[in-house]
């Protein structure tokens, strides 16, 4: 089930929080319903972390990762570095690297397997996405616009691009994915997707403003109507109930 | 430009998603809504005016512009959209396309105007919708209108233009020069009085500007006067009304004048006995005797003032009996002269007496003999001129010829139309003077027959084709010279409109 929330009469939550399959960040201070929100969808699941990066409350904006992995900017202090290190689960690496381009969760989207990357970020960047996050990058454009991270969002299941992205580039981007795409809007007409939605494998959240319309094609694409935590461990045990009989 | 740079392009077709509100698929927009929807989300037509009252003048039927235009303009018409959606405030924060009238009745008093406008919306969108505004017409009628209708004596300024003369000439031609300039477009009120004409005007400035006009083809000198009406002492509001007194040189052309010494001194020795040529903002003197001439302007004449001796209501009629040439043709100031001595009869003695005179005349390129001339009699007149008295010794010649006569044979053109006519001011006549209408018609046949005798006057009037004039085949068989009259070619065609009726009304044959 996708979730309508607000950070302090901002439906860009995208910005002010970041979902991943093995942990959420939220921005720290601000609004407590937006965190209590997150808490009570994920908390007996994955950890929620209220953070700070670099001192700011975007943290949507300025970080990237998935399950394996989380990457940091070059701006982000030691202190919230060891915080988040000690908060995330073991199996995930967290990483800060030197790219000039520091707002990371814009020029980078990805799922647990694939990156999509700005054209502009440096090789060594490259490189250390594909070893902390354990995906394959492309660098990509979304509709002509190079801000890969907030022109779309995916996960595992399937993703959301910009509305004005042609049915060949639809194509091209969901043959990259391995997951099926569908161009929408969110916040009520709103082209910026990254920064209307996060999501992961079985939850979604989304701003304030997206309609029901909206709501219904992003349930649909990521599939979140079936998704449970568990329904994916239920599939399987199926499958090895199955194998067992 | 990738294209033209012959690289490959992956053709792209637009896709569709879903309208935000409703859901149905639609092509990708900036607000990423339908149509529809966009509609029922935002009225760009908001805090648009879709009511005003207008002012309409119902007499003649013109619009008020605030603060106070006042524009003509039909129902339906150009004009009046572009006053209508000049009307509406606000409507510089849309982009206006198209503007159109609805049919109302005309007597609703109600105007209705269906505009179409654009405006963004929502990141970008750009959403167009059209509107009725109606207007409410409110009768109201104008300042000049009310001012007609109220009281047509509310003038805030009047001229008064005079000249202390026995007729009418002068005014006749300053008419003619009025209308062809149109001067007095802005009088109000123009008002026929005893020796001058009296203009109203409802702004002070008109009238400055008329009386520049006037300083301008006629010698004058003027005098003004205001009159305290109103005051308002708290906003220090003064209302007056203005007089301007014109009065213009008793001189007219073809008048014998006996210049005062001092004047005669200062133009040379000049005369004394001199002819008025010719009178525009100045005036030109010729002395018939030694073909001199000078121009006096209106400061130089009104330093020193001076009247005239005769005046051209009291020609007499000469027979030319026998002409001399004793110079050359002169050209003087623009037109020709030659001295003469002339032998010359009274009209009157013809036949009863010998009275023959023999004198000097500088018409001696018109005259031959057994022609009429017109001249000053100066043996018979009982002239009581202070200036005259002050020249002990001075010889006065018998008689001054100033022009050719064609009376005789005109006499046979009698009771016919002219080839054409003038305009006319719609004048007001003062009825308080005693007018003689026979006089004045006698004198306004006199002004059109020099009109046809003098090419240079006819140059600042405008003539107007007379429909009504059928040229006879006999006129045209008069033998020998013929009477001076004006060359078709010259006429302009009267401006026939036929919404103006009336027009005929203002004409003068």
């Amino acid at each position: 089930m996708a979730t309508r929330v607000q950070f302090e009469n901002s439906c860009e939550i995208g910005v002010f929080s970041k979902l991943t399959n093995a942990y959420c960040l939220v921005a720290i201070g601000g609004s407590e319903n937006f965190y209590s929100a997150h808490e009570a969808e994920l908390a007996d699941v994955i950890p929620v972390v209220k953070t700070s990066i670099g001192g700011t409350r975007i943290v949507g904006r300025l970080c990237a990762g998935n399950k394996n992995g989380l990457l940091l900017p070059h701006n982000t202090t030691d202190q919230e570095l060891q915080h988040l290190r000690n908060s995330l689960p073991d199996q995930v690496v967290v990483q800060r690297i030197e790219e000039r381009l520091s707002a990371l969760g814009n020029c980078i989207a990805c799922n647990d397997y694939v990156a999509l990357t700005h054209t502009d970020l440096d090789k060594e960047t490259e490189e250390m996405i594909a070893d902390v996050l354990g995906v394959e990058v492309f660098r990509q454009t979304i509709a002509g616009n190079i801000l890969v991270g907030s022109y779309c969002a995916f996960s595992n299941r399937g993703g959301l691009v910009h509305p004005h992205t042609s049915t060949e580039d639809l194509d091209e981007l969901s043959t990259l994915l391995q997951v099926p795409l569908v161009a929408g809007t969110v916040n009520r007409g709103s082209e910026v997707i990254g920064a209307g939605i996060t999501v992961n494998d079985w939850t979604a959240f989304c701003g304030h403003d997206t309609t029901a319309t909206e709501l219904s094609v992003l349930e649909s694409v990521f599939k979140l109507r079936e998704a449970q935590p568990s329904a994916i461990v239920d599939e399987m045990r199926k499958s090895l109930i199955d194998s067992y009989v | 430009m990738a294209e033209e740079a012959g690289m490959f392009v992956v053709h792209q077709t637009v896709g569709t998603v879903l309208c935000c509100k409703c859901g149905i698929p639609m092509p990708p927009n900036a607000a990423n809504m339908c149509v529809k929807c966009l509609r029922s989300e935002v009225d760009i037509t908001e805090g648009l005016q879709k009511h005003a009252i207008i002012r309409h003048c119902p007499e003649c039927d013109s619009y008020l512009q605030p603060p106070r235009t006042w524009i003509k303009a039909q129902l339906e018409s150009k004009e009046l959209l572009t006053f209508c959606v000049k009307r509406l405030k606000n409507l510089n924060k849309v982009r206006l396309v198209n503007a159109e009238f609805i049919w109302t009745e005309p007597h609703s008093k109600r105007i209705k105007v269906k505009l179409k406008v654009q405006k963004e919306v929502l990141n970008g969108a750009v959403l167009e919708q059209s509107y009725v505004v109606e207007y409410v017409q409110e009768e109201h009628m104008c300042e000049s209108c009310s001012r007609v209708q109220a009281n047509p004596d509310q003038w805030v300024a009047a001229v008064q233009l005079r000249q202390h003369v026995s007729h009418r000439r002068t005014f006749f031609y300053l008419e003619q020069l009025i209308l062809k300039h149109s001067a007095a477009a802005s009088a109000i009120k123009i008002k026929q009085m005893e020796q001058g004409i009296d203009f109203f005007f409802s702004k002070r400035s008109h009238a400055v500007k008329f009386v520049e006009f006037i300083g301008m083809v006629a010698p004058v000198r003027s005098r003004n006067d205001k009159q305290l009406v109103s005051h308002d002492p708290k906003s220090n509001n003064y209302n007056y009304k203005y007089t301007f007194s014109v009065e213009i040189s008793p001189v007219c052309r073809e008048d014998l004048i006996c210049l005062p010494p001092k004047v005669a001194v200062s133009l040379g020795n000049l005369g004394p006995l001199v002819i008025c040529t010719k009178v525009t903002n100045s005036i030109a003197l010729l002395d018939p005797f030694t073909l001199r001439h000078c121009f006096l302007d209106a400061d130089q004449y009104w330093r020193a003032s001076f009247k005239s001796l005769l005046n051209s209501r009291q020609l007499v009629e000469y027979i030319v009996l026998d002409v001399e040439i004793i110079s050359s043709e002169v050209n003087v100031g623009g037109s020709k002269y030659t001295l003469a001595d002339a032998q010359v009869a009274r009209v009157s003695d013809f036949g009863k007496n010998d009275t023959i005179f023999s004198i000097r005349t500088h018409l001696g390129h018109l005259l031959n003999p057994g022609d009429y001339a017109l001249g000053y009699d100066l043996y018979a007149a009982n002239s009581n001129d202070i200036e005259l008295d002050k020249y002990k010794g001075l010889v006065l010649p018998d008689a001054i010829l100033i022009k050719k006569s064609f009376e005789e044979k005109r006499q046979r053109k009698r009771g016919k139309a002219r080839a054409w006519k003038l305009k006319s001011l719609n004048m007001e006549v003062d009825d308080k003077g005693r007018t003689d209408q026979e006089k004045i018609d006698s004198e306004y046949e006199q002004f059109l027959k020099d009109l046809e005798e003098n090419p240079d006057m006819r140059f600042n009037v405008s003539l107007y084709r007379n429909r009504e004039y059928q040229p006879s085949e006999i006129a045209s068989m008069t033998d020998g010279e013929e009477v001076p009259s004006v060359p078709l070619e010259e006429l302009l065609a009267d401006l026939d409109l036929s919404v103006d009726e009336d027009g005929d009304s203002n004409m003068r044959e």
